[in-house]
């Protein structure tokens, strides 16, 4: 009865320590495990029934063809999956480092009760539930389009009639396994982090003294080298903010990468592949940079909050107190953009002269200027909407609002 | 001169609305220290923060040198608060990841003050100024924030129970400070406090109760933060 008791006791605490809100929040992970999982469904379960077919048998004219359809969706499969897993695990470890300082107290008295790490880590397991929300919406998403997208790969009609099939070790893969995946991942990480002693985490001093050995070396040098007089408070503030933030650098300048390289890329899918790629690539593109962009833009704004309400209190206008904490990130926004460019360009320029050398009728590849004119004036368009967005909530902090935090 | 009249700010809506504030008026002389007293939830704070600009009262006026601040829009009340006022917390609400120096220059550069170097040497900072707030003590932090309200050259200088997160030697070196510097330079202190015995270090003292002021007096010879009791 007792055991029993103690074992609903710890259950209990595991669950208290993610809320269904929490895994929620972590939108971000949800939307790109689900854009990820979208696209490689449609292609490798295309691919999968393409294969069905006896290619030995098709005409010449026609196998180029198929090889063409083959060899595209391998490549769209691996790129895009390969890159949006790769930002869904550095977004999670990203949540669970912000959740972890957010809650260090919470956290901090569960193990000063007696809760190892190993266990208060076990709860992180739900993260990974954010992963299976998006993976099998993706999955349905493409299920639900998938007659659509086959007779649009075949729209001309080349190949015989392909139907949709269902492939269970396409579910495992895409839908069950990154799940297990990322619980294990959020464990394992979780437990990493959760090293930190009780007392620091109490005092929420964790995030504290990070923040401070990534600053030391750096800050004491140029404080020796040059009279920190001469340096305007309000630059220093803004350089400070990016080097204490370097995941969220990170983000802002991997959704200008995203949105510059997939919406350049829309424009080059139309004449290489077909509108309805196109178009995918648009919408996968601008939905990834949008909400990556939201969310580090926002994860900016909260981590700041108290030095914003300080700097209103004392009386910073809107303007400067924006432009301190969100302003340094156009930089970083600029490579992102100048390398998803860069990055794009180089993909179909070797898509087409390199995998594609063997395949006839493979239209020429030409760097796209009106593309990169239209895509660099609507990604400044939306970076500076999100600017004013939060421009506007900056406005209505309150110093009271931090007071009360604090009490 | 601040002038306030009839001042009324209330929380929450229809059924929980809480009137904290209920009709205060009161004159505080330029150059004067002011201590507002009252326990939790009497509604000093909020005074405090109506006064400053940093809180709208829902009716009532504030009047600096004739001028009301009650009425002014967002941006001119920053203007107002960039040029006239300072705040000490109890909480510093220093910059964590900025030194010292840093911090004080938050203040320094909205008055154009290069010179903030000697606001740090007054508090005794000189030699910590490369220092980041979790490496200083409480005391020592509540003194940054002390150099960088003053770095601001405020007119008015506003103190939210400055001492109650200190012991009482560090909170007697910070009020000693704070009352050095308004002997020097003639700001107007507005601090709020629930220890009465900081109330003698005051010429003003305005009592409050559940968000009136109950009573009024003047100390003739004012204690200094050695003096009084703690």
């Amino acid at each position: 009865m007792v055991t029993r008791m103690g074992k609903n006791r710890t259950a209990k605490s595991q669950n208290m320590i993610l809320s269904a809100r929490d895994i929620f929040k972590s939108v971000g992970i949800i939307i790109i495990s689900a854009c990820a999982v979208f696209v490689c469904t449609l292609f490798l379960n295309y691919n999968t029934d393409l294969k069905a077919l006896d290619a030995s048998r098709l005409p010449q004219e026609v196998q180029s063809f198929y090889n063409a359809q083959v060899l595209t969706g391998k490549m769209v499969s691996a790129l895009s999956g390969g890159c949006l897993l790769l930002t869904s695990v550095v977004m999670l470890c990203f949540y669970i480092g912000h959740y972890i300082d957010t809650h260090s107290k919470m956290l901090g008295i569960l193990k000063a009760l007696g809760y190892s790490s190993r266990k208060i880590a076990k709860g992180f397991a739900g993260f990974g539930l954010s992963v299976f929300v998006g993976t099998a919406a993706g999955y349905a998403g493409a299920h639900a389009i998938m007659p659509w997208f086959y007779k649009v790969q075949n729209n001309e009609g080349l190949l015989p009639e392909i139907h949709v099939g269902f492939h269970p070790l396409l579910l495992f893969s895409l839908v069950l396994l990154p799940t297990l995946a990322f619980c294990l991942l959020s464990v394992l990480y979780g437990y990493r982090k959760l090293k930190t002693p009780v007392l620091e985490l109490l005092k929420g001093k964790a995030s504290l003294q990070s923040l401070q050995a990534k600053t030391s070396n750096k800050v004491k040098n140029v404080y020796s080298a040059k009279t920190e007089r001469d340096v305007p408070f309000l630059q220093e503030l803004k350089k400070s903010t990016l080097r204490q933030r370097k995941t969220l650098v990170f983000f802002i300048g991997f959704a200008a990468f995203c949105y510059a390289c997939m919406m350049q890329m829309s424009f080059g899918m139309d004449e290489l592949a077909s509108s309805m790629m196109a178009i995918m690539i648009f919408l996968i593109g601008v939905v990834l940079s949008f909400v990556t962009l939201f969310l580090a833009t926002t994860s900016t704004v909260k981590a700041n909050w108290k030095t914003l309400a300080m700097m209103r209190a004392f009386g910073y206008p809107d303007k400067e107190c924006t432009d301190s904490v969100l302003g340094g990130y156009r930089l970083p926004a600029l490579l992102g953009f100048a390398l998803g460019t860069v990055y794009q360009y180089a993909l179909l320029k070797i898509a087409v002269t390199v995998v594609f050398r063997e395949i006839k009728h493979v239209p020429e590849f030409h760097f796209n200027v009106p593309a990169l004119v239209f895509t660099l004036i609507s990604f400044a368009v939306l970076y500076e909407v999100i600017l004013y967005v939060y421009a506007r909530k900056i406005r209505r902090i309150s110093i009271r609002e931090i007071m009360m935090d604090a009490e | 001169m601040i002038k306030i009249e009839n001042i009324h700010k209330s929380y929450g809506s229809n059924d929980n609305r809480f009137e904290v504030l209920k009709g205060i008026s009161l004159t505080i002389e330029d150059g004067s220290f002011l201590v507002l007293l009252g326990a939790s939830g009497s509604g000093k704070s909020t005074l405090l923060n109506v006064i400053s600009g940093l809180e709208s009262p829902d009716s009532g006026k504030i009047f600096y040198d004739g001028k009301n601040i009650a009425a002014l829009a967002d941006e001119e009340l920053t203007k107002f608060r960039k040029e006239k006022t300072a705040f000490i917390f109890q909480q510093y609400y220093l910059l964590p990841h900025l030194n010292v120096d840093k911090n004080v220059k938050m203040g320094a550069d909205l008055a154009g003050n290069h010179d903030y170097i000697k606001e740090i040497e007054a508090v005794g900072l000189a030699a910590k100024r490369s220092k980041y707030p979790h490496e200083l003590s409480g005391g020592e932090q509540q003194r940054v924030a002390v150099a960088r309200a003053l770095a601001k050259k405020p007119e008015v200088l506003f103190l939210d129970e400055p001492t109650g997160a200190l012991d009482e030697a560090t909170g007697r070196q910070v009020l000693d400070y704070v009352s050095k510097l308004q002997k020097e330079l003639h700001f107007t202190v507005i601090m709020v406090t629930h220890n009465a015995n900081i109330a003698d270090m005051a010429k003003t003292v305005i009592r409050m109760n559940s968000g009136n002021i109950v009573q009024t007096w003047q100390n003739e010879s004012p204690k200094t933060a050695y003096e009084i009791g703690w």
